[in-house]
């Protein structure tokens, strides 16, 4: 019996059961379209994931003191300790011993509130330097950056993140005012270009930058020449590990620390960040589809009880084929297209309404992170729900094959 | 064409053995119209699966045109029911989802036989007389026309042997007519007829009669079949 003969059998059978047929390939549509939509639920938040992190500055690295060590070695708080100068900072971005690294930024900061007439905003406050546009990936709309100049001259000039715009001058122009930041006085030299990440608990919008020499002197008061964190922008991703080597060489010669197992700093690389986090969402992703496959199983198994069904019902015509011919393998070959074509139509369903739902599901429950629908997942979905089919199929298909056809032939 | 030697077959019932058929040997000639008949009980269905290869003897041998059946495969005996012998059943056994014509095409599909195989069908269809019910379902014909979709399913493959089970046991005495009618011209024309029944005027039809009890063969008697005993 040719395959295509098979169809005709099996398309047959299912007609002839409509109702049956069609519930039993709803339970394989469900499972089929579950797995497909929870693992591009999983995508799309790795992918939102991703973007947010690469939103924070491509190629970087940042470089934390370590934690500060008490008398008697007693390790404190993270961050905690005062060791990476202003000079670290031009060491590093010293091209002729760090080649792959493009420039060093210092950063140190706090909250900060800020006023302008009698309005009041507490913002985000970073002290840095002149290169903090083009590592933090920051474009300025309106103004300018400030410059070397006034971070030599600790001048009082800030630039503020489109969030403190709005919410500080409702409109107006901010350029050349003079708002309080903690009471004092600084002019407003430009305003940021949004970055678009403005939802989760790091709003980069909202945000005021101030030269670190003017922070140090009228802002961080008691702290000292503080620098909580170095951001080096390497020449490119891939070069990030080499810049990590150099920057590691460059403070530890500084340092004056032989061993490296006891630097007095720490650096964690944006590429880092992004692969633990893509390894948290991959596990959310790989949860989310194993939790969806246990319906594809549930349908399976509706598969394998409708087809014990169906080849108890055909007993009779068991035997009838059996007696003008039918050897075992054309027995067991209809019930298995049968039960695969039932489980494959089901499945093909399935990836339809998945990329419908996927659609839909966004315009209604706006927290959903975009659904992406991979091919490699449409192919394997298909390919697990004929894979079903014929697993599933095999027992009720082998019994059929089995039976001796006088009893068949006597079945009523 | 078909040799039973010393052909037994012995039935399990738990512990208990139920010998249906004892040590029978028969010899049938091709061409022949043989009737076998007997009480229930007396070992003629067993004969009668047992000649169709639908199961197998406990010991004796068994040999079907040429074929020395007593020891094949499943798959084997699968062949020849489908090459050597045509069935017809009493209760018609046809495939109640499928129109008359793929009903009668069905064993060359298992044949692999797909050269002109519709054609085929149609005209086995003609020469058994119901050519115009070709796309009906069994369902909507009646008892006569369903046994001559059979008949024509039996003689699709040209077997050795056309093995008809009480062929007539569910049909009104006009369509029983018919059939045997149906089955003396093809004797005519030189197929070879075993035909199972406990009615006498259906056996009439044979030329040669047969009878069982017990398991054994009590009788064996050729007689001569006229047509005219039918009118």
């Amino acid at each position: 019996m040719s395959i295509l003969e098979g169809l005709r059998l099996a398309v047959n059978g299912l007609l002839s059961n409509r109702l049956r047929s069609a519930l039993t390939m709803l339970g394989i549509l469900i499972g089929v379209s579950a797995v497909i939509l929870l693992v591009g639920v999983g995508n799309g938040a790795t992918v939102a994931v991703q973007q947010q992190i690469q939103s924070l500055g491509s190629n970087l690295l940042t470089v934390f003191p370590s934690n500060a060590r008490g008398a008697g070695g007693v390790q404190q708080g993270f961050g905690t300790g005062s060791t990476l100068t202003l000079d670290d900072v031009k060491a590093i971005a010293n091209r002729q011993t760090s080649p792959d690294v493009v420039t060093a930024i210092p950063s140190a900061g706090g909250r900060a509130q800020l006023t302008y007439g009698n309005q009041n905003w507490n913002s985000s406050l970073t002290g840095t330097t002149q290169d903090f546009p083009s590592v933090r990936n920051y474009q300025v709309a309106s103004g300018v950056f400030f410059t070397s100049g006034d971070v030599d001259a600790s001048s009082k000039v800030a630039v503020i993140g489109p969030t403190v715009a709005t919410n500080l001058f409702a409109g107006a122009d901010p350029i050349g005012q003079v708002m309080k930041i903690n009471r004092q006085n600084f002019r407003i030299v430009g305003v940021f270009a949004p970055k678009g990440s403005s939802g989760g608990f790091n709003n980069q919008d909202d945000v005021v930058v101030v030269p670190i020499t003017s922070a140090w002197s009228y802002l961080l008061g008691g702290r000292g020449k503080n620098i909580q964190q170095i951001y080096v922008e390497a020449t490119s991703a891939e070069a990030t590990a080499a810049a990590n080597t150099e920057v590691t060489q460059v403070l530890l010669d500084r340092h004056h620390i032989s061993d490296p197992t006891l630097a007095d700093f720490q650096i964690l690389s944006q590429q880092d960040v992004l692969n633990s986090a893509s390894q948290s969402t991959g596990v959310l992703t790989l949860m989310l589809g194993a939790i969806a496959g246990i319906s594809l199983v549930v349908g399976g198994i509706g598969i394998m009880n409708i087809m014990l069904v169906t080849v108890t019902e055909r007993t009779r015509e068991i035997g009838i084929r059996k007696a003008i011919g039918a050897r075992r393998q054309d027995i067991l070959l209809q019930f298995l297209i049968e039960s695969m074509f039932l489980s494959g139509l089901g499945g093909a369903l399935g990836i339809l309404i998945s990329f419908g739902l996927a659609r839909v599901l966004p315009l209604l429950v706006s927290t959903l992170p975009t659904p992406i629908i991979s091919t490699p997942s449409v192919f394997m979905a298909f390919g697990i729900s004929v894979g079903i089919g014929l697993f599933f199929g095999l027992y009720p298909a082998n019994r059929a094959a089995r039976l001796r056809p006088i009893e068949a032939l006597r079945y009523e | 064409m078909i040799t039973l030697e010393g052909v037994t077959k012995i039935y399990h019932a738990g512990e208990v053995e139920v010998p249906a058929l004892k040590g029978l040997s028969l010899h049938i000639p091709e061409g022949e119209f043989i009737a076998i008949m007997g009480p229930s009980g007396s070992g003629k269905s067993t004969l009668m699966n047992l000649i169709g290869c639908l199961d197998q003897a406990t010991s004796g041998r068994y040999i079907l045109d040429g074929y020395d059946v007593s020891d094949l495969t499943d798959d084997q005996l699968a062949w020849i029911r489908n090459r050597k012998i045509g069935f017809v059943f009493q209760s018609f056994n046809l495939i109640p989802r499928a129109s008359a014509v793929h009903n009668v095409e069905m064993p060359l599909i298992y044949a692999g036989d797909n050269e002109q195989r519709r054609e085929r069908a149609m005209a086995a269809l003609e020469a058994v007389g119901i050519l115009d019910r070709a796309s009906h379902l069994p369902n909507e014909l009646s008892g006569g026309q369903q046994q001559r979709v059979a008949v024509a399913r039996a003689l699709i493959t040209d077997p050795a042997i056309l093995l008809a089970d009480e062929p007539t046991g569910n049909l009104d005495s006009e369509s029983s007519l018919e059939i045997m009618k149906l089955l003396r011209d093809l004797n005519q024309q030189g197929r070879t007829i075993v035909l199972i029944t406990h009615e006498a005027d259906i056996a009439a039809f044979a030329s040669r009669v047969v009878r069982l009890r017990d398991g054994v063969i009590v009788s064996d008697q050729r007689q001569s079949v006229t047509s005219e005993m039918v009118q």
